[in-house]
């Protein structure tokens, strides 16, 4: 099982429910966040592009926040979610300067937290929940092994990009373009 | 979705989770007007964790938009208005002092009285806006005055439904009947959906982009709507009539116009033809600034969908003083393509009527909200700005209004030419303002009550018109924070302090949605249970069927391309296009909108949504940022047309998504109020600026769209001090 | 015009500024382990060649140095954790791929090491603090201990030679390791750290040192050291210069940009090129006052650390 998510970013209107559905979902205290919004805007008037983006933790393939983790509080659970341990984690902060998309903050309780795919909902059957809130739907979750998945599909189907490729970290969220 | 199988980390993790079981509970959100139904789920210590929409809703299908999600800061929110106030002087110091609600009622009782007494029920008003609303309405109903009005009318929608009664017979009302999900072609004007986040709206903005219909925007800013759009046609501002005509003349010129349609249901089509005759594309270029290959285009692709397009009416149009006629240009195109009554088009709504509760007939009143605005023949609401105007005629008028009531409308953000608005607040004998929040209008207030948050209360049945009917419940999730109270109680309170008491004749409105449920075929114990309930159709399919005869509720019966009415009215039977004025010399175009995560300045203090988006920023043109000398982030002040200066600053965005004759910025901020902890100071109000409005002369809106603002690099209120 | 910019979400008050989660106790450690990792190197060093007795200082006097400089490291490390009583978590394991854990665990054998060597040269080398203390009067297993450990002194020494260039290495790859911070992501920086590291110990030993020759002999060994700090720091520019965007903009922060008066006037000028000039003219038999270039070196070093910590944590990758 590899799971990953799939943003249409032809879809997305930036609106930001994703982010809010995620700190009340997860408890998130104010000021801090596991996800939020990129815009991008490009050309110039009247010939513009615009791209807005959800972003988070990549749950890379390949995750310099685990590898460079003392304590192994950092890891990798099943379907390739990267995850962290709050009672394993010492707060050294290696794994914030190692992740290159800055998709984890210092909890004010000392760890350092990031999105968990919502892992606790998938225990459920359900969706992530800034997956399931999202108005556009714009937002795709599933199983990269199983080849008949939204999200198998949607990249077979689509073009797509990840974030930062040159960092070699191997991200599973993937925009559609 | 079949997770893990197991993980010893995860399965601890989860249980830790999970252990807290939350309950729910069925409301609709109240951060908006789109009312789309909701669960509140809290956990055992009746904390509120999280609103989650109702899937059975189809104002929401399930998905709440952010300020909906983020609903549990207006329950949270420790700024929240805690207990009735008075205001008293305590050494020469006008203040507010905390006051038990019998003794705050009993002195609202005999301001009620004395009105009464002196000037007769009608000189007591009532501006409201959302739920609170329609308790109060009873009340002052009952009491004797149809003084009312809402800024949802004269700020908001009042001229499209204008526009769109005078063609079809039928007003947009709202949620709107369109039906994007399955258009071919969607065509928004300065209708920045995405943006706007009226929830299905948006949902089906999306299902139209999945199902690749081609949208069209016409917006001078690069919107995100026009970001999604196939073609994004950037107009010049206050041209969209031009622009407006000189598509009809295409369709009639090329003869792509529905005709079939136009024949059977519509009427005036060869003075329309004659009318459109000379407004080319090229004539439209040289006012709007739009191609006329784009115009030609773009005509062609929505007489290609026809019926299947959607030229979107928009909600908030009160624009430049001639929005009426614009909206009705907006409906004369949807007539010539037919798209009214057909899929793709504007579908037929329909709702479920809710039996009124009995009470005793409301006294007659002499005069009321409708005698304020007659110079308006279309003002079919009240008029919040006539209500001001009134207010400051007071003794020289036979319609004297004395004292005001204000809920769930921060009038001081709301209201073009706020100056107005507080001398009318100085003249009154008394102003009682019904809030969750101490916002702006609060501290006006001689009594300020502390309403309890929709999370918290009971309401009325949300019957709104959609596909197909259905009726949504309020339920509260909580007992009321602090020592705040609902409107419904707030209203039967004043109501037996006045001897009206027979219009409340229950103990809970709990009563009242019980007996009316079951007047519905349901119960409030199901409803609790289910929170939303949908009904059959009862009025006939959703669109005309082939060849259906069909009378539409005009004066003809038919869609009115040319309005004999209008005419004699002596207003423009057809639209016609009258240049606006320009920004002067060193002056910019003020524009503004919603922001995503924000409900104009509702929901600015609150700690979810705050924390999203906390401030303003000034949307300046890269052209503009270069002659002007301005750095990002750098903070400036505005100044516009009438000398009239920005409280506060605004910081610079320099992107090239808005034109160089204008700048932006979202609505809503620069809270002047301390109480607002997170909100006091944040960013700019445009409603600061807001002095100059063109009122339309049909229905009376108030054109918000005509101010002009320069730009001021040093702080021009520290001068001031000196 | 290309504009990139957070809608929501960043920028608010717990996110964007706290990125820069490294703080001052971070600096100062990474100076105080490479100055530990010197002294330590050459202790070790002069004893296994049999010059204990030429150069006293670098073998005995200085040892004091090295485990108050790692307790001191040690406890700043620590309170720069934000989840700090769950430190004991470093040793419920070792991440080969984690220089932080390579770090917890050469500091848990190092700073032990550190304290025996000390301890082993300590009535020798200060005679006068015993008397004073009577330490080992009090205290009778001491002796004993003292005695254990002078005769076991070569297998210590043989330890710490690459216990102490592990250490010295490690501070440079603690940040060379994350190649989500430009500026830090080269394969320079440990040997560069560890150079660093030694030319601070080798400046501290000048500093404690009375002996003339053993001066002389370090000041040689320094700048020596401090023309292969050169040569690595010009290596390391050079290698921005060849590196992609953001290696480019990370290297503007050090050669155009906040960081450059820092870098150039008080790390380049004043820690290196100033005190090698010295110690160069003092070669040549004039008379300079050793402590100058001894104190211009170790506040280079610090300062150096510093910089790096915070200019790299203000990189990010451009996406
Ligand atoms: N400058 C400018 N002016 C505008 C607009 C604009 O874009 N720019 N937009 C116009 C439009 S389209 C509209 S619809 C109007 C909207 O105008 P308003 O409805 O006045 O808008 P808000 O600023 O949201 O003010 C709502 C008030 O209701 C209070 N409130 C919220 N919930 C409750 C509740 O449950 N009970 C009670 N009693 N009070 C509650 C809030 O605290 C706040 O004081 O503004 C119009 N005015
Ligand atoms: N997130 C959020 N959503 C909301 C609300 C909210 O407060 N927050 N409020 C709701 C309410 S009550 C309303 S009424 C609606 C209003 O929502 P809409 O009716 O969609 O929005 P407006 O505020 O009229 O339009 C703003 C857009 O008009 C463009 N515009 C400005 N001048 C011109 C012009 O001359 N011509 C053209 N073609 N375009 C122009 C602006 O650039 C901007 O993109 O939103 C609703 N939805
Ligand atoms: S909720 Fe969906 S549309 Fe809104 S910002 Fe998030 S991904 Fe985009
Ligand atoms: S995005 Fe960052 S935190 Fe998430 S797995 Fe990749 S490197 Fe680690
Ligand atoms: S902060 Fe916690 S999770 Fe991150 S590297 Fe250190 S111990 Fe591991
Ligand atoms: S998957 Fe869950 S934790 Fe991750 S961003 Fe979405 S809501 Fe937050
Ligand atoms: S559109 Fe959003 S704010 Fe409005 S009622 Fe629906 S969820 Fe609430
Ligand atoms: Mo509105």
């Amino acid at each position: 099982m590899r799971y990953a998510m799939v943003i249409d970013t032809l879809k997305c209107v930036g609106c930001s429910d994703c982010v809010v559905a995620c700190q009340t979902e997860n408890n998130i205290p104010h000021g801090y966040c596991r996800d939020w919004i990129t815009e991008a805007v490009s050309g110039s008037y009247p010939n513009l592009e615009l791209e807005l983006r959800s972003e988070r933790c990549n749950h890379c393939d390949n995750a310099p926040c685990v590898r460079c983790c003392p304590t192994g509080a950092s890891h990798i659970a099943e379907g390739g979610i990267v995850l962290v341990t709050p009672d394993k984690c010492i707060g050294c902060g290696a794994c914030i300067e190692s992740c290159p998309y800055d998709a984890r903050y210092q909890h004010p309780d000392g760890y350092v937290d990031k999105c968990t795919f919502c892992y606790h909902r998938l225990k459920k059957g359900q969706l992530p929940a800034c997956v399931s809130v999202c108005p556009t739907k714009c937002m795709y979750f599933g199983d990269l092994d199983d080849p008949n998945s939204d999200v198998s599909q949607l990249l077979k189907n689509r073009t797509y990009k990840t974030l930062a490729p040159e960092a070699g970290t191997k991200p599973h969220v993937f925009y559609l373009t | 979705l079949n997770m893990f199988e197991s993980n010893p980390i995860l399965d601890k993790a989860v249980k830790e989770t999970v252990a807290k079981r939350l309950s729910r509970s069925a409301t609709y959100c109240e951060v908006c007007f789109w009312k789309c139904a909701a669960w509140i789920y809290k956990d055992e210590h009746n904390d509120i964790k999280k609103i989650i929409g109702n899937e059975q809703d189809s104002h929401c299908n399930g998905r709440l938009c952010p300020r909906g999600t983020g609903g549990i800061g207006m329950y949270s929110d420790e700024d929240r208005l805690k207990t009735p106030l008075i205001r008293t002087t305590i050494n020469g110091e006008e203040t507010y002092r905390e006051a038990s609600w019998d003794e705050a009622l009993n002195l609202i009782a005999s301001k009620f009285k004395d009105i009464k007494a002196n000037y007769g029920s009608e000189a007591f008003a009532l501006l409201k806006h959302g739920s609170p609303g329609s308790h109060l309405e009873h009340l002052f109903k009952a009491y004797g005055s149809d003084t009312i009005a809402e800024p949802a009318y004269a700020q908001c929608r009042g001229p499209r439904e204008t526009g769109f009664g005078l063609t079809f017979g039928s007003w947009i009302g709202s949620p709107e009947p369109t039906d994007i999900r399955d258009t071919k072609c969607l065509v928004l004007i300065g209708s920045h959906l995405g943006e706007n986040m009226h929830n299905s709206q948006v949902q089906e903005m999306s299902d139209a982009i999945d199902n690749d219909a081609t949208l069209i925007t016409v917006d001078p800013r690069y919107s995100t709507a026009a970001s999604k759009s196939k073609h994004w046609l950037p107009i010049k501002p206050a041209t969209d009539i031009a622009l407006l005509l000189s598509w009809m003349h295409v369709l009639i010129e090329e003869d792509l116009y529905n005709k079939n349609y136009v024949e059977k249901y519509a009427t005036g089509f060869e003075e329309l033809k004659k009318h459109v005759k000379p407004y080319t594309p090229e004539w439209a270029y040289g006012i709007t600034t739009i191609k006329p290959e784009d115009i030609r285009k773009t005509a062609r692709i929505m007489a290609a969908a026809a019926p299947s397009v959607i030229i979107h009416p928009g909600r908030h149009v009160v624009w430049y003083g001639d929005d009426s006629q614009r909206s009705r240009a907006v409906a004369i195109l949807n007539g010539l393509l037919g798209s009214w009554g057909n899929r793709g088009g504007f579908y037929f709504k329909e709702k479920i009527s809710i039996p009124k509760y009995p009470h005793p007939h409301y006294p007659e009143p002499k005069w009321g909200w409708h005698d304020l605005g007659t110079q308006y023949p279309y003002a079919e609401m009240g008029l919040t700005t006539a209500i001001v105007d009134a207010t400051l005629q007071a003794d020289k008028s036979k319609y004297p209004i004395k004292a005001w009531m204000v809920a769930g409308t921060n009038l001081i953000n709301t209201l073009p030419q706020r100056e107005k608005t507080i001398e009318a607040i100085n003249k009154l004998d008394f102003l009682v303002v019904v809030d969750t929040m101490p916002m702006e209008i609060t501290g006006y207030a001689d009594v300020v009550l502390p309403e309890c948050t929709y999370l918290e209360r009971y309401d009325g049945i949300r019957s709104a018109p959609n596909r197909t009917p259905s009726i949504a419940v309020r339920i509260p999730a909580v007992k009321p924070k602090y020592n705040s109270k609902p409107a419904w109680w707030i209203s039967k309170q004043i109501a037996e302090r006045l001897g009206l008491g027979a219009y409340f004749n229950y103990d809970d409105f709990e009563e009242v949605i019980a007996w009316q449920l079951n007047k519905l075929g349901t119960s409030l114990e199901e409803m609790k249970k289910i929170g939303v309930k949908n009904f059959p159709r009862q009025s006939g399919p959703l669109y005309l069927e082939v060849e259906q005869d069909y009378e539409f509720n005009t004066p003809s019966g038919k869609i009115e391309l040319y309005s004999k009415e209008l005419a004699n009215y002596g207003f423009d039977p057809i639209p016609v296009y009258v240049p606006h004025p320009e920004p002067p010399q060193g002056f910019y175009r003020l524009n503004y909108g919603r922001s995503p995560m924000h409900t104009f300045s509702r929901t600015i203090n609150n700690p979810y949504l705050n924390n999203l988006k906390s401030e303003n920023t000034l949307w300046v043109n890269p052209k503009v940022a270069r002659i002007l000398n301005l750095k990002k982030d750098q903070e400036v002040w505005l100044k516009n047309q009438d000398d009239i200066i920005s409280t506060f600053s605004i910081k610079v965005r320099i992107t090239e998504r808005i034109r160089w004759d204008s700048v932006y910025m979202y609505h809503g901020f620069g809270h002047n109020n301390k109480k607002l902890s997170r909100a006091f100071g944040k960013g700019m109000s445009d409603t600061d600026l807001i002095s100059s409005t063109v009122i339309d002369p049909l229905m009376g809106g108030t054109g918000l769209r005509g101010n002009f603002v320069s730009i001021l690099k040093e702080n021009p209120h520290k001068t001031k001090e000196i | 015009m290309q504009e990139e910019l957070f809608t929501s979400g960043r920028n608010i008050p717990n996110i964007d500024p706290s990125l820069q989660i490294w703080h001052w106790p971070i600096s100062l450690y990474l100076f105080l382990g490479g100055l530990a990792a010197g002294i330590l190197f050459f202790a070790a060093l002069f004893y296994l060649l049999g010059k204990e007795k030429e150069y006293p200082t670098a073998v005995k006097t200085a040892s004091i140095v090295p485990p108050i400089a790692l307790s001191i490291g040690i406890m700043a490390l620590v309170y720069d954790l934000t989840h700090p009583l769950y430190t004991w978590q470093l040793y419920t394991t070792f991440r080969i791929e984690s220089p932080m854990s390579w770090g917890a665990w050469v500091l848990l054998i190092t700073t032990p090491l550190s304290f025996l060597w000390a301890f082993s040269f300590y009535r020798e080398s200060y005679p006068k603090t015993e008397s004073k203390l009577k330490l080992f009067k009090k205290l009778k297993f001491l002796a004993r201990t003292e005695h254990f450990i002078i005769s076991n002194r070569k297998y210590i020494a043989y330890a710490l030679i690459p216990l102490s260039i592990i250490l010295g290495v490690y501070t440079g790859i603690l940040l060379s390791a994350f190649n989500a911070r430009p500026l830090w992501n080269n394969a320079i920086l440990g040997p560069l750290f560890l150079t660093s590291g030694l030319s601070t110990g080798a400046a501290a030993i000048i500093l404690l040192s009375k002996s003339r020759n053993e001066r002389r002999v370090f000041s040689k060994i320094d700048l020596a050291l401090i023309v292969i700090e050169m040569a690595l720091i010009i290596h390391m520019i050079m290698g921005y210069y060849a590196g992609s965007q953001v290696q480019l903009e990370a290297m503007e922060l050090l050669v155009g940009g906040e960081f450059t008066l820092m870098f150039f006037g008080f790390v380049i000028l004043l820690g290196l090129l100033v005190p090698a000039t010295l110690e160069t003219i003092e070669l040549f038999g004039f008379k300079v006052p050793v402590v100058v270039p001894a104190v211009l070196v170790i506040i280079g070093g610090l300062l150096f650390r510093f910089i790096m910590v915070e200019a790299g944590q203000l990189t990010r990758y451009l996406y």
